[in-house]
């Protein structure tokens, strides 16, 4: 066993944990920071891997903006301190799902790859990224480019019932 | 040099620098404020110009009871000074302070690990706000995430247009592409980031999350002793940080006369000045109220960001 194989099944353990800690506590704002826990340890699976930016991506959408969003919402509408009794949780159709997947998707990686050892590729560089998509994904990323620009334009319209016609909107 | 051995040179290096640098910020807080308030500041610990009051108040520190309130979330609110601490010395290890890898950890996406490391530390003051169990402290923690999210904004931007005239993402390769008339040219990106640096750290005039006035502390109402020391130490090697990213990206890094030599001195020099004027604007200025601060963000740096944007692009295209 390698370092990166030792490093990836602890920062595994660490993100299926508190994974599992996310959706079984009873502690609303300690769930959203287990979540924090969570990503963070799937930002070191990327950098285990080689891939620098996509793992600081990841920080800085998923711990930086995504969960502190959710922090927010969660403290300006009710968060008590303490574990709360009334949380509505279907524990069961929730396991079977949630576990039906990862053990399906287990199962199916298991099978596939077997004892087949991957080399680890070529750390992923600014350089290579960026000439990736631009080159070859380029299609792709405009896509969603103008995806998200129309979720933006229609966030904008949504917040703001006065205005009648759709604003042109880009910030 | 071995590797541990280097290794070990440069992390016992970087912590050196964490700490003694905010110390020397600290201190120049203390006597700067006070002569531009006409007051000499302090004078007896260490007896020479008082140089030792920080140190004394370290001391203080370290012997006042740690309190926890009784309905706080105990591991969260004592988690949370650390969480805040943490990110500024991770980003210390990323910025370079002199030419042929004077720099802790050379990475190739330095700019982009800087910003999203920064980016964790709403998280601590989200922590210690909801943790506290304090009507203050959780409105102080509410308006800094919304000033945290907001201000992210203008300082990726801004980043990202010095990313863009530079071609890369790495600060050593950014401060050497660099070149005197970006001053001019960089001018309006360099003054939205230096602007929102400032929001991002809470300093005055944009401290409405802390608003000691109205809001008693804010989010660091319940601490006391050492781990309101830590969220001190934060704030001041939140200013080291932020000089020392407006150095890199906007001011020429180690470009200076003998840069071969003296370049690192160039990039502490530099520091200092704009830690100066750091300081400088929390004497000058009133705190910002809450509409105002959000309105400076979104109706003024948003827009100067994406303009200077568009300008960066187009010089990059037309030379």
């Amino acid at each position: 066993m390698t370092v990166a194989d030792a490093l990836l099944l602890a920062l595994g353990a660490v993100a299926v944990g508190s994974g599992a800690l996310v959706v079984t506590s009873t502690h609303l704002v300690r769930a959203g920071l287990y979540l924090v826990v969570s990503l963070g340890a799937m930002a070191g699976l990327y950098l285990v891997l080689g891939a620098e930016l996509v793992a600081w991506v990841q920080v800085l959408v998923y711990v930086g903006a995504v969960v502190v969003l959710l922090l927010f919402a969660v403290m300006l509408t009710r968060a008590p301190i303490g574990p709360s009794a009334d949380l509505d949780r279907p524990a069961w159709p929730a396991l079977v799902v949630g576990g039906g997947v990862g053990l399906g998707l287990a199962a199916l990686f298991i099978d596939a790859f077997r004892w087949t050892i991957v080399a680890l590729p070529v750390p992923g560089t600014t350089e290579r990224m960026g000439a990736e998509i631009f080159g070859t994904w380029v299609l792709p990323f405009e896509v969603l480019s103008i995806l998200l620009l129309s979720a933006l334009v229609g966030a904008i319209v949504l917040s703001r019932p006065d205005i009648g016609a759709p604003k042109e909107g880009g910030a | 040099m071995p590797l541990w051995l280097d290794l070990l040179v440069r992390v016992v290096a970087v912590v050196a620098a964490f700490l003694v640098l905010p110390l020397l910020v600290g201190q120049a807080e203390h006597k700067v404020m006070a002569h531009m308030q006409g007051r000499l500041g302090p004078m007896y610990a260490g007896a020479f110009h008082g140089w030792a009051q920080l140190v004394a108040d370290g001391v203080k520190f370290v012997q006042k009871e740690d309190i926890t309130p009784r309905d706080a979330d105990r591991r969260v609110f004592q988690l949370a000074p650390v969480v805040a601490l943490f990110p500024y010395l991770i980003v210390l290890l990323a910025i370079p302070l002199g030419p042929g890898g004077l720099v802790a950890q050379p990475l190739d996406v330095g700019l982009f690990f800087v910003l999203a490391v920064l980016g964790i530390g709403v998280v601590a003051v989200l922590m210690s706000a909801w943790a506290s169990a304090n009507k203050y402290s959780l409105l102080g923690g509410l308006r800094g995430a919304a000033q945290l999210l907001g201000y992210e904004l203008p300082l990726v931007l801004a980043a990202a247009s010095v990313a863009m005239a530079a071609g890369t993402l790495s600060l050593p390769g950014i401060v050497e592409a660099w070149s005197p008339w970006w001053l001019l040219w960089q001018a309006p990106a360099a003054l939205v980031f230096f602007v929102s640096g400032l929001a991002e750290i809470r300093r005055p005039p944009f401290d409405m999350p802390i608003a000691d006035s109205e809001l008693v502390f804010g989010y660091m109402t319940e601490y006391t002793g050492l781990r309101f020391a830590f969220f001190l130490l934060a704030e001041y090697v939140g200013i080291i940080v932020i000089a020392a990213l407006t150095t890199v990206l906007f001011l020429g890094g180690w470009h200076g006369p003998a840069a071969e030599h003296l370049g690192w001195l160039w990039t502490l020099l530099k520091v200092f000045a704009v830690s100066f004027v750091i300081i400088w604007l929390r004497v000058s200025y009133p705190r910002l109220r809450e509409d105002q601060l959000q309105r400076l963000c979104w109706l003024v740096l948003v827009p100067v960001a994406l303009a200077q944007l568009v300008l960066t692009a187009a010089v990059k295209v037309a030379l």
